[in-house]
């Protein structure tokens, strides 16, 4: 790490080789501080605006109002991108959010990532039924009225699949967007009745360690959750972002599960067993286990590694010309709240502190911004999260240290942008 | 289900009963039956728990196999276009390991209760147990796991022993990561 002095009174400190700026320049208000100097770093704009003339829109009346409104359409690229399954199953592919296409950290419920283990169901919410038995003491059915009626807590937390950017641990660099490449994630305001209350109710029984919860699709998606994390923060869900679940989301409820590997967060969930030991379920065992290169597999990888990636500039963005950027990225962990975010823009031998933006939560995104004035030339973008544990978002080379190639899951390597002399930005191991 | 009086009336009787009950807590859940809720409690534990009566050998299996599930799973299991079922012993700790019942799988229980929830693909839950025993020998045998002629039911599956019984770490609770 290299903190380099301010050039003088009236210019950005340097903090980082290759141009990155101190997080002040946006952590105050605006680039006044900086005088003129500061001012001219923006100016790199062409010269000789255009004639204003008044337009169309402002000389005729408006639409009406609508029901439910939809994006501009003028924004109608802005879609999930849609990776369907093999042949013949388009309910077992998935759909991406796309990244580069949004800001902020709130990701709108129609552009939520999609996994589905075979397609979405369409639950008539009055049939709907939520069960809690095995070892409890009063087995017990919920339907959706009476579940909407109990206490309930809103939190915003992120969810990310846990073959989110498996691409990853492919030995070449895909040249695909961030989105395509790290898009099954998103975060939502969740709102829904804590677990605990329900098991309560249904009075857990000495010796019963986990619940095995179970979706009502046509995969009958089942996964064994450890009863501490049950009685923690876990939550039945009906709502998002303030209204009720979506169908691909888990329409009527879904559990969620803040931090761990979004299969876990059972969709549609209708069956919650309490048991004394995990039940080995096909999607805790054959899938969503990570293999070593000893031939062995860790069982039960929960938590999300803490992670971070550069949204802003990412792979299919043009730079335009020398001046100053805004690089701009999102950062989580499922162990706790982003504690720092630190950028390089020169491979990883320099790093400077990114500003984050209020509010930094628990196991949600986190949105950092860091100022670059690019000077035209090569450079390589990275990110590197540290999360309130002090654990620190590995590089690529680590990651595949510990754990080889194969084992699919719960890749969180740092993602490095090159940005060539050209302005064009591509995707490489660095 | 029950009207919201009959709830209410319910909750009363429960708090009334049972007093250590949280008095805070709304109480809207409706007492269900194990008779009542047999069709939805469809879990396997890996020691067997949970398996149903019923029966099948890896002949009836191979009938099954052949009209169910072939067109997703190929001959003998072989994969294509869906996952592999079949080989791959021997194979995790190289390059290219290839992960199926025979190779990974840690419990035969997983078998039975994978398939009677969601096999067919195109048509879940619409397997008998018997059906679902005759395919899990079928897949045993084929990995070598069991014999040809073992039949497997609520008692022998329980004891089926997988190859890779022993290749899992578990990582819960965590320790570093």
């Amino acid at each position: 790490m290299s903190d380099k002095a301010a050039d003088s009174a009236f210019q950005p400190e340097i903090v980082a080789d290759n141009g990155l700026l101190h997080r002040r320049l946006f952590l105050t208000q605006g680039v006044a501080l900086f005088g003129t100097g500061g001012l001219a770093l923006l100016a790199a704009r062409p010269a000789g605006a255009e004639t204003l003339t008044v337009p169309t829109w402002t000389k005729t009346i408006g639409a009406p109002m609508s029901g439910y409104g939809v994006p501009s359409k003028y924004e109608d690229k802005v879609q999930r991108i849609v990776r369907p399954g093999a042949p013949g199953s388009p309910g077992t592919g998935r759909s991406v959010t796309p990244l580069e296409l949004i800001n902020g950290t709130i990701t709108p419920a129609g552009l939520h990532f999609e996994r589905h283990h075979n397609g979405i169901p369409d639950i008539d919410p009055a049939q709907h039924r939520l069960v809690i038995h095995g070892k409890v003491k009063r087995p017990l059915s919920f339907t959706v009225d009476s579940l909407l009626r109990y206490p309930t807590v809103s939190r915003i937390q992120f969810l990310e699949c846990s073959g989110n950017s498996a691409v990853g641990w492919a030995r070449e660099a895909a040249q695909q967007s961030v989105g395509n490449l790290h898009g099954l994630l998103s975060c939502s305001e969740w709102t829904g009745v804590p677990l605990s209350i329900l098991l309560d109710e249904a009075g857990v029984e000495p010796g019963a360690a986990w619940v095995l919860a179970e979706g009502a699709d046509s995969a009958a998606l089942s996964r064994s959750v450890p009863l501490p994390k049950a009685m923690d923060d876990a939550m039945v869900a009906l709502w998002q972002n303030g209204e009720r679940i979506r169908p691909e989301q888990g329409y009527p409820m879904r559990l969620f599960l803040p931090g761990f590997e979004g299969n876990m967060n059972v969709k549609w969930l209708r069956r919650l067993q309490v048991n004394d030991g995990p039940t080995m379920t096909r999607d805790e065992t054959s899938k969503y286990s990570d293999l070593m290169p000893d031939g062995k597999a860790w069982l039960f990888t929960y938590t999300m590694g803490v992670k971070s990636l550069i949204t802003s500039p990412s792979h299919g963005f043009k730079m335009q010309g020398p001046g100053l950027y805004e690089i701009s990225g999102l950062a989580w962990s499922g162990a706790g709240k982003i504690r720092r975010v630190e950028v390089s823009a020169d491979g990883g031998k320099t790093w400077g502190e990114a500003a984050l933006t209020d509010p930094v939560l628990s196991k949600s995104l986190t949105r950092f911004r860091m100022a670059w004035r690019w000077n035209g030339g090569p450079a390589i973008l990275k990110s590197r999260a540290i999360d309130e544990t002090g654990a620190v978002q590995p590089s690529r080379d680590e990651l595949v240290a510990q754990r080889g190639e194969r084992s699919n899951y719960h890749y969180h390597g740092i993602q490095p942008w090159s940005i060539a002399a050209t302005g064009e930005v591509t995707n490489v191991h660095a | 289900m029950s009207t919201p009086d009959r709830v209410v009336l319910f909750s009363a009787l429960l708090l009334a009963a049972l007093p250590v009950l949280s008095a805070e807590s709304p109480q809207l859940g409706t007492p269900i039956t194990p008779a009542e809720m047999a069709a939805w409690d469809l879990s396997i534990q890996p020691d067997g728990r949970g398996l149903p009566a019923g029966s099948g050998t890896a002949a009836t299996g191979k009938a099954i196999f052949a009209e169910k599930c072939v067109v997703c799973h190929n001959e003998e299991g072989k994969g294509q276009p869906f996952d592999r079922l079949v080989g791959g012993q021997g194979t995790l700790a190289s390059t290219t390991p290839v992960k199926t019942i025979g190779s990974f799988w840690p419990y035969a229980s997983t078998v039975f209760d994978y398939i009677r929830r969601a096999m067919p693909l195109v048509a879940p839950q619409s397997l008998t147990n018997d059906e679902v025993y005759s395919l899990t020998a079928y897949l045993l045998s084929l990995n070598g796991v069991t014999k040809e002629r073992d039949v497997m039911n609520a008692k022998t599956l329980a004891k089926v022993k997988m190859p890779n019984n022993g290749g899992f770490i578990v990582k819960y609770p965590e320790t570093s990561r």
